[in-house]
């Protein structure tokens, strides 16, 4: 005998097991249109393969997985596809779905199907690819794909097979194993061989069942696979629940078992693997319990799946006049349904027609008394009083410090508080509002970190434009001061300021735009011959790819297009900025037009530079009379020269007339400002005084 | 028709917080029957008196709070809290003296908090330090039990006790009647060795362990709770950790028996209000700490609490202090003795925010 650990907490509701343990598994007649949800699993929906008004084998694949958590779906029967459409779900919202609907032709006409007994030889990913391939998803509740399940991150040493089958009413697990004894051997045989043959094979089933046990017992003759009865106690059956009894071990908050070496399977999961794998049969019907006081003939069937609940229950003798409920699932953790047009899913273990004896009276709920039996019928080791205290007072903080989160909602606090309050449903109302919560407190995280990071996009460019100014300023200072000291004016004029400054601004601009130029020409021609080496490469990789292929193909078509026009653009820059040949400064007065970025421009500034130097040499050793009158010269020329800018501009209307209107001016008084000088530089010639221009 | 839509589960235990209160009350005759049968009539008198009162005012309150009348007296809780106080209080007292501290229970200490299940205070301890702080006279004149009253003398039958109790109906003295209870007689015996107190004293000459009369109302007190523990009313934690608590206590104060002793195990255990309150006023779920580790220290607490007031406070008794003074600490206790959480290395704490 194995040691098992003790489950904390738990209840014994009555079994109520044995109305629908009188018959042997039935199969309903087929229905006329079977409706099939899209997401009858955890995860991504499947897409539909198939088009309204096709034709299909029963078998035959009618939706695909979609990502890494979902599941394929197939056609239960053989059939036209009548609709792809919305249609009512059995979900404890009660809302729509999309849903293939399939008329069926009545003949079973199956496709042709790949069985593999000889597993055992293929690898354990080929395997995997067998159950992926058959839509598999687990059967016990969750429905969460079983191919994912079964390819953890992690190093796998024990197997746990789920045949506890806790909850009150249903049998589907217990007739399976009755009668399908030996598949469920095979099935269990292929998951140790999918997880690389884990050290340890756990079988745990509720000692209520002892049939089952016995049977299962026999079929796994010779198998390494431990059956390990355990005390009936809800919520045994539950994942994380089952572990902790067989193993001792508890799931992390918030983990995976993957995460301590376990995977977990449903018994009815792992029969249906034995069927996709050896038979070749994908997951298209299911044992489903059908009971309750309102069916006259309770039993188990294997039932289609997207059979209509209202055909499968007519099939048990359902009397609607005296259900009070009907439930999907158990009635512990199943939900109500609205209606009776919903479709039997994968997950579908039980309906029960509930009549009015087997239904509580949902008395209203007296205050809370905190006597403190829901802590002591709580698996998790919750208190569910002060859960059920914060989740009044939505107080997040609190309900996520008493662990909300690792509340299974398994409905024991429920089932036992004597203040009939629904616990549950607080604990699944805050739940949901803590989602919410947390999925707006990502939003607004993204909006904060977005913002801020503009924000310090745009500082720090201010920041380096800032920078560059400064540079600017103190290069043209350094500038300055080296022209400065280099040629100081020998009679201590200053007469010659204005014209050393131009020069001076004129070199460095010459200077700058020399260097920035040349960098500007070797950029471009460095990314036109790496637009060429990108457009060789993309060229290659065309011809690798086929055109059949059309979507690939026309991918890297794309690319290539668009590296050729990328490439005409820079070659097109480079052309233009070698050819130009901006306006070369006529002057190096205030006026002068900034120098172009061309060679040869840089060679007319540097001799228009030459010029302004040897003008200044001149000047410099020009007597101050000499000097004076030069400039006069200079100064009228250029304002002759203004003043038929200006005329020209007047007669054409430029609209930087008020800027030749104001070069004129300053002109004309700095002529005016030179005359005076002369004037009274004549006069006092004999003193010997002379006065600067300033 | 379309069907109903409720949430799971959809069963339900038989359990109703009715029958948890029908249970508390069916516990507490043991009790009432010993008090009865050692002390006369006064405790069924003012039992009574205080049940009615209850049952007036809650009906009262939940007319004023607007809320149906029937719904909340069904609940029982309102008796169960006036035949607590009812049990406590001293027999043939006068009448006011339960109506008095069974209304402030119910109205100040139980309503006025939001009423049952919010209120932070155990009701009934609340109108017993209300009386015993207001009418000290009334609330330490206890009775001898019919066991040592002196030869010829009986306690007071109906006629006679119901006029102790309205002195309007008639005048019969009392103080033939009244006695120290073996918890004042021992706190005034300083000057006396243990032994000898025990050995001159007539509750401990009459009585088998700790006092006549009252030994035997501890023990149905006992009894009754060992009924509730086995009807899983509530856990073991709370009373067995007060009466480990006080019996430490009282363990470690022994010194011998000198004269400055706090008085033998036996006495603490079984006299006064011990049993009482183990299983009937600390038990009580509203107000003590909820998970199994904090209802520990909550009782062991109550337990040291009652030990000290008793030895080196002004009262004979202290159960109603105790259980007062750890209803303060009930939430503290819970923000550190959260249980270990499935798939947690370790216990959180209720007062660690998630940042």
């Amino acid at each position: 005998m194995r040691q098992t650990w003790p489950l904390p907490g738990g209840i014994h509701p009555p079994e109520n097991k044995s109305q629908s343990l009188q018959r042997p598994i039935a199969q309903p007649p087929l229905p006329p249109c079977l409706v099939l949800p899209l997401n009858q699993h955890i995860g991504t929906p499947s897409v539909p393969r198939v088009c309204v008004g096709e034709t299909v084998l029963k078998g035959q694949v009618v939706a695909d997985a979609e990502g890494m958590i979902s599941a394929a779906l197939h056609a239960p029967t053989s059939g036209v596809i009548k609709a792809i459409e919305t249609r009512p779900i059995a979900h404890p919202s009660g809302g729509e779905d999309v849903c293939i609907v399939l008329e069926s032709d009545g003949e079973e006409r199956w496709i042709e199907l790949a069985a593999r007994p000889d597993y055992a030889d293929l690898a354990p990913a080929e395997v995997l690819a067998l159950i992926a391939r058959a839509g598999i998803t687990g059967m016990g509740g969750a429905g969460f794909p079983s191919a994912t399940k079964l390819q953890p991150r992690h190093a796998i040493d024990t197997l746990i097979i789920n045949a506890a089958e806790c909850e009150p009413y249903i049998t589907a697990d217990d007739v399976l194993m009755r009668e399908r004894a030996p598949g469920i051997s095979v099935g269990i045989d292929i998951l140790a061989h999918v997880l690389g043959q884990p050290e340890t094979i756990l079988i745990g089933i509720e000692d209520n069942k002892p049939e089952a046990a016995s049977a299962l017992r026999d079929a796994l003759d010779g198998s390494r696979a431990d059956l390990v009865e355990i005390p009936t106690r809800y919520p045994s059956g539950g994942e994380k629940q089952l572990i902790q009894i067989l193993t001792g071990k508890e799931v992390p908050s918030g983990g995976l078992p993957a995460d301590i070496g376990i995977v977990c399977q449903n018994v009815g999961t792992t029969h249906a693997v034995f069927e996709a794998v050896c038979k070749g049969t994908p997951l298209i019907s299911r044992i489903t319990t059908v009971t309750g006081g309102a069916c006259a003939h309770a039993g188990n069937f294997e039932v289609l799946i997207g059979t209509p609940v209202e055909h499968l229950l007519q099939a048990a003798g359902y009397d609607q006049g005296i259900c009070q409920r009907l439930i999907m699932g158990g009635p512990m953790m199943g939900f109500t349904l609205a209606d009776t047009d919903v479709p039997v899913v994968k997950s579908t273990n039980c309906l029960l027609a509930a009549d009015a004896k087997e239904s509580p009276q949902n008395n209203i709920p007296q205050a809370c008394i905190r006597c403190g039996l829901c802590a002591e019928a709580c698996p998790a080791n919750l208190l569910p009083q002060q859960l059920y205290w914060y989740a009044r007072a939505r107080d997040y903080d609190k309900l996520a410090a008493h662990n909300l989160n690792d509340c299974i909602e398994c409905g024991a606090c429920a089932y036992v508080c004597p203040s009939e309050i629904p616990l549950v449903q607080y604990y699944r109302a805050a739940k949901g509002e803590i989602r919410v919560m947390q999925q707006e407190k990502i939003f607004s995280d993204h909006a904060r970190i977005r913002f801020e990071f503009h924000k310090d996009r745009m500082e720090k460019a201010e920041r380096e434009k800032a920078a560059k100014r400064e540079q600017r300023k103190k290069a043209a200072e350094v500038a300055r001061s080296t022209v400065g000291n280099s040629q100081p004016a020998p009679d201590g004029t200053t007469a010659t300021d204005e014209d050393s400054d131009v020069v001076r601004a004129a070199l460095a601009r010459v200077q700058a735009n020399k260097s920035s130029t040349e960098a500007q020409l070797r950029k471009l021609e460095r990314n036109l011959e790496a637009l060429d080496t990108q457009l060789n490469n993309a060229q290659s990789r065309l011809t690798e790819i086929p055109e059949s292929d059309t979507g690939p193909h026309g991918k890297a078509a794309a690319a290539i297009e668009q590296i050729r026009v990328k490439r005409a653009r820079v070659a097109g820059e480079l052309e233009a900025l070698k050819n130009q040949a901006p306006e070369t400064p006529t002057d190096t007065g205030a006026n002068a037009e900034p120098a172009g970025q061309d060679q040869r421009a840089v060679d007319k500034a540097a001799e228009a530079i030459a010029r302004a130097q040897q003008r200044m040499a001149e000047q410099q050793s020009m007597s101050p009379d000499d000097k004076r009158r030069h400039q006069r010269e200079r100064l009228e020329k250029r304002l002759v020269k203004a003043r038929q800018r200006l005329a020209q501009a007047q007669t054409d209307g430029d609209e930087n007339l008020g800027a030749y209107a104001d070069a004129v001016a300053s002109l004309e008084q700095k002529l005016t400002a030179l005359q005076n000088t002369e004037t009274t530089a004549e006069a006092i010639a004999s003193s010997g005084t002379d006065t600067g221009e300033r | 028709m379309p069907l109903a839509l409720i949430t799971s589960p959809h069963q339900h235990a038989a359990q109703t917080t009715q029958r948890v209160m029908q249970h508390l009350l069916l516990a507490t005759v043991p009790g009432l029957v010993a008090l009865t049968w050692h002390f006369g009539w006064g405790t069924l008198i003012n039992v009574a008196l205080a049940s009615i009162t209850a049952l007036g005012c809650e009906a009262a309150v939940v007319v004023l709070r607007r809320r149906p009348v029937g719904f909340y007296l069904r609940d029982c809780s309102a008796l169960v809290t006036a035949v607590l106080l009812g049990l406590a209080l001293p027999p043939l007292a006068p009448w006011w003296i339960p109506v008095v501290g069974s209304a402030f229970a119910i109205v100040i200490a139980k309503h006025l908090y939001g009423g049952l299940g919010y209120n932070p205070f155990n009701p009934a301890m609340v109108g017993y330090v209300v009386l015993l702080i207001s009418f000290p006279v009334e609330m330490t004149r206890w009775l001898a039990p019919a066991s040592i009253l002196p030869d010829g003398a009986s306690l007071p039958d109906l006629q006679a006790s119901l006029q102790l109790v309205f002195p309007l109906l008639g005048n019969t003295p009392i103080d033939a009647f009244t006695m120290a209870t073996p918890l004042d007689t021992f706190k005034h015996s300083q000057g006396l060795l243990v032994e000898q107190v025990l050995a001159e004293n007539v509750w401990f000459t009459q009585g088998t362990w700790s006092g006549a009369g009252w030994e035997w109302v501890n023990l149905g007190f006992l009894a009754g709770g060992c009924y509730l523990l086995l009807q899983r009313v509530f856990t073991w934690h709370a009373p067995v950790a007060m009466l480990a608590g006080l019996s430490l206590m009282a363990l470690l104060n022994y010194d011998a028996g000198s004269s400055t002793s706090g008085g033998p195990l036996d006495l603490h255990l079984l006299s006064g209000a011990t049993m009482l309150g183990a299983f009937f006023i600390v038990t009580d779920p509203v107000t003590s700490a909820v998970s199994h580790l904090g209802r520990l220290i909550y009782g062991a607490l109550v337990g040291v609490l009652i030990y000290i007031i008793r030895i080196w406070g002004n009262y004979p008794d202290a159960v109603a202090f105790a259980v007062l003074l750890m209803n303060f600490a009930a939430p503290f206790i819970d923000y550190y003795t959260l249980p270990r959480t499935y798939g947690h290395e370790k216990r959180g704490r209720a007062t660690k925010m998630k940042d």
